[in-house]
């Protein structure tokens, strides 16, 4: 057993978070646990503040108000920026982040995201397509538990989007956990969390001083 | 009832409005007298002549402008430390009173020097200074002008401030060593032997209590024009919610 | 910390510029002096230390916005926030490569440099000295100016806008210690307060750097 928790026992727990993009309060007393083995597909229109959420869960930027309970170094994150560098490999770019990450191997990732053929090649060489697959080959070589992904399938073809769908299903297996903001359906069985229920109605907090 | 209820923007504007009248009033009373007492009522200086009495702008804008200085730099710790919004728009408030108090001093020694030491400008330990200073209230206020969300604009002028206050005080001490100048000492200091003496002394602490109801006057009154832009700011965003 | 120092030098290396285009502002810097002011040798050797260190301060200042602006704008900054590394240290990283890559080729192209603006002979050791002292806290300073400015638009000119006053005690120092070197006096004074300065700066600002750069990622 990879990690040494019962399934049931939730790994991150939100607790009656509150959001804000831009000054704007855009969710408020958003709760959810999140147990190993689980995922948590985020639904929500354009602008609901999934991506708010997420950098959030990512303790990018602190919530408004309420607690994340849970491991700060549990957090894999990728969002529509991959971070690739385009002068360096495929290998190089992976390389670099499993490096910093302490975890050494990228093979497995490689091979997960059907990147050997591409292994030295220039990343700016790559395809939209291509490099998406990078950016989540990059979540393998992180070793973290808790995977919180931006739209991750934008720009993968349908054989791509199986693949994605294949190393989250492992990562799932192997006891990890994940939460998605996605409009795919991605093949397997998830919790589902429509946002726009959350969506903030008062700014009691923010600036209420100054109303 | 603490100092810290103030620091509530419904608060600040209360209690501000019922200050500021008076503060500026006095400010007023106190430059009026202090000015016209040092101008007129004073005989020249032995040595200096006339040109002597721009003392009376000259040294309170000075001690203006490093106090603003310094104000800011408490009100960016009570913004970062307590994260009292009113603290960091007074901060933002402060600057170009500041600046502009750079500014007076400035000009004001120019003019002193220009007739004493028979240049405008000399690079004077003093007088670099306070052209370093300046270039300070610049970058501060460029970049609360830059950053469009408020409160990161706070945060980050915040921390210029304090990264700025420490070389401000290191440049003081590199020009030092750089350049021994021309400049007198301390107009004012603690040992009474290096004083102006009293006739200049007492029109001279009038018109420094001036410029410091002035300084308060004008920071608060643009401290309120900023939480009111704020609150327009809060409205629009509760707006634009729905 | 060592990798993203590496990635850096890697990246600098192969998008090209990295090393070439502060050492070719510095050369241009410095052969327009003597334009600007006379071909009169005495005049430039007494001038050459000041103008060596303004012209590698300046060279300096040109490459400072790409510190942190590509690393924001692709995404990676986001992901090194996430990553087991304190943000500080991606700082000291960052401000390291930076120096690699420009304070440590204009320190060894100074005394060339030199040669054209007739510094006197025993100039060029504490020129180089200085400038070995005196640039590493020019790339941290910068990169405090960087991790300010990452978010905004058009950050270029406002970040020299902040840097360069902070720049005025290394200047001072640097500078002084430079001059005092050509004219052989005595420079234990400005050398020690120019290394103090260095290493004050290295040891506070990647704090201030890091605080400005979360609120920035926020």
């Amino acid at each position: 057993m990879a990690w040494p928790f019962l399934p049931s026992d939730p790994i991150l727990s939100l607790r009656a978070i509150a959001v804000t993009r831009g000054g704007v309060p855009v969710l408020s007393d958003v709760s959810f646990d999140l147990g190993a083995g689980e995922a948590v597909i985020l639904r929500g229109p354009n602008g609901s503040g999934k991506t708010t959420l997420l950098r959030t869960i990512a303790r990018l930027q602190p919530p408004l108000s309420g607690e994340i309970l849970g491991e700060v170094d549990d957090i894999a994150y990728a969002a529509h920026a991959d971070g690739i560098k385009g002068a360096l490999s495929v290998a190089e770019n992976l390389r670099f982040w499993a490096d910093v990450f302490g975890t050494g191997a990228i093979d497995a990732a490689l091979s997960a995201f059907d990147l050997r053929g591409l292994r030295d090649r220039a990343a700016q060489h790559l395809s939209a397509g291509q490099k998406r697959r990078l950016g989540l080959a990059r979540l393998l070589v992180t070793g973290r538990r808790i995977w919180a992904l931006d739209e991750p399938t934008v720009s993968l073809d349908a054989a791509s989007v199986a693949l994605f769908a294949d190393a989250l299903q492992g990562h799932l297996t192997a006891g990890g956990a994940a939460i998605i903001a996605t409009h795919i359906d991605l093949g397997f069985d998830a919790r589902v969390i429509d946002v726009s229920a959350f969506r903030a109605v008062a700014c009691d907090d923010f600036d209420g001083a100054f109303l | 009832m603490s100092l810290w209820e103030y620091a509530n923007p419904a608060k600040f504007m209360g209690l501000s409005a019922r200050v500021l009248p008076v503060v500026a009033v006095l400010s007023g009373v106190c430059l009026a007298v202090g000015l016209i007492w040092g101008f007129f009522l004073t005989p020249d200086d032995f040595r200096q002549g006339s040109t002597v009495k721009i003392i009376y702008l000259h040294v309170p804008s000075a001690m203006m402008a490093i106090n603003a200085w310094v104000m800011m730099l408490v009100a960016s710790l009570i913004w970062l430390i307590r994260r009292h919004h009113v603290s960091a728009l007074a901060a933002r408030a402060a600057a170009p009173v500041g600046m502009v108090m750079t500014l007076i001093a400035l000009a004001t020694g120019a003019i002193w020097g220009q007739p004493m030491w028979g240049t405008w400008w000399a690079w004077d330990p003093r007088l670099t200074s306070f052209l370093i200073l300046f270039l300070f209230y610049l970058g501060y206020i460029a970049l609360w002008e830059a950053i469009e969300d408020p409160d990161t604009a706070a945060d980050l002028t915040s921390v210029l401030c304090l990264v700025g206050s420490v070389f401000a005080a290191l440049s003081r001490y590199a020009v030092n060593f750089w350049n021994q100048g021309l400049h007198q000492g301390a107009s004012l200091s603690l040992d009474k032997k290096e004083n102006v003496s009293d006739v200049f002394w007492f029109p001279l602490l009038v018109c420094i209590a001036g410029f410091v109801l002035l300084f308060l006057a004008l920071v608060l009154m643009r401290t309120r024009t900023e939480i009111r832009s704020r609150r327009l700011h809060a409205l629009r965003m509760r707006a634009r919610m729905g | 910390m060592i990798r993203l120092v590496l990635r850096d030098l890697a990246l600098a290396v192969r998008a090209g510029g990295g090393f070439g285009l502060g050492l070719a502002f510095f050369l241009i810097v410095v052969v327009l002096v003597p334009f600007a002011l006379g071909p009169e040798t005495t005049l430039l050797a007494v001038i050459a230390p000041g103008v060596l260190w303004l012209g590698a301060l300046l060279a300096c200042l040109l490459s400072l916005d790409r510190i942190f602006a590509l690393d924001f704008e692709d995404g990676t900054l986001d992901l090194l926030a996430c990553a087991p590394v304190p943000l500080e240290g991606v700082v000291a990283a960052k401000a390291a490569a930076h120096w690699i890559t420009t304070g440590l080729p204009l320190t060894l192209a100074a005394p060339i440099l030199g040669v054209l603006l007739n510094l006197p002979g025993p100039g060029f050791w504490w020129l180089v000295i200085s400038l070995a002292i005196g640039t590493p806290a020019l790339s941290m300073i910068g990169a405090f100016g960087a991790a300010l400015t990452v978010g905004l638009r058009r950050g270029g000119l406002l970040l020299s806008l902040l840097v360069l006053p902070l720049y005025v005690p290394t200047l001072i120092f640097g500078a002084e210690v430079a001059r005092r070197g050509a004219v052989a006096m005595t420079l234990e004074a400005p050398l020690l307060l120019l290394a103090g300065i260095t290493l004050g700066v290295l040891a506070l600002l990647p704090f201030a750097a890091a605080a400005a750069l979360r609120i920035n990622l926020r």
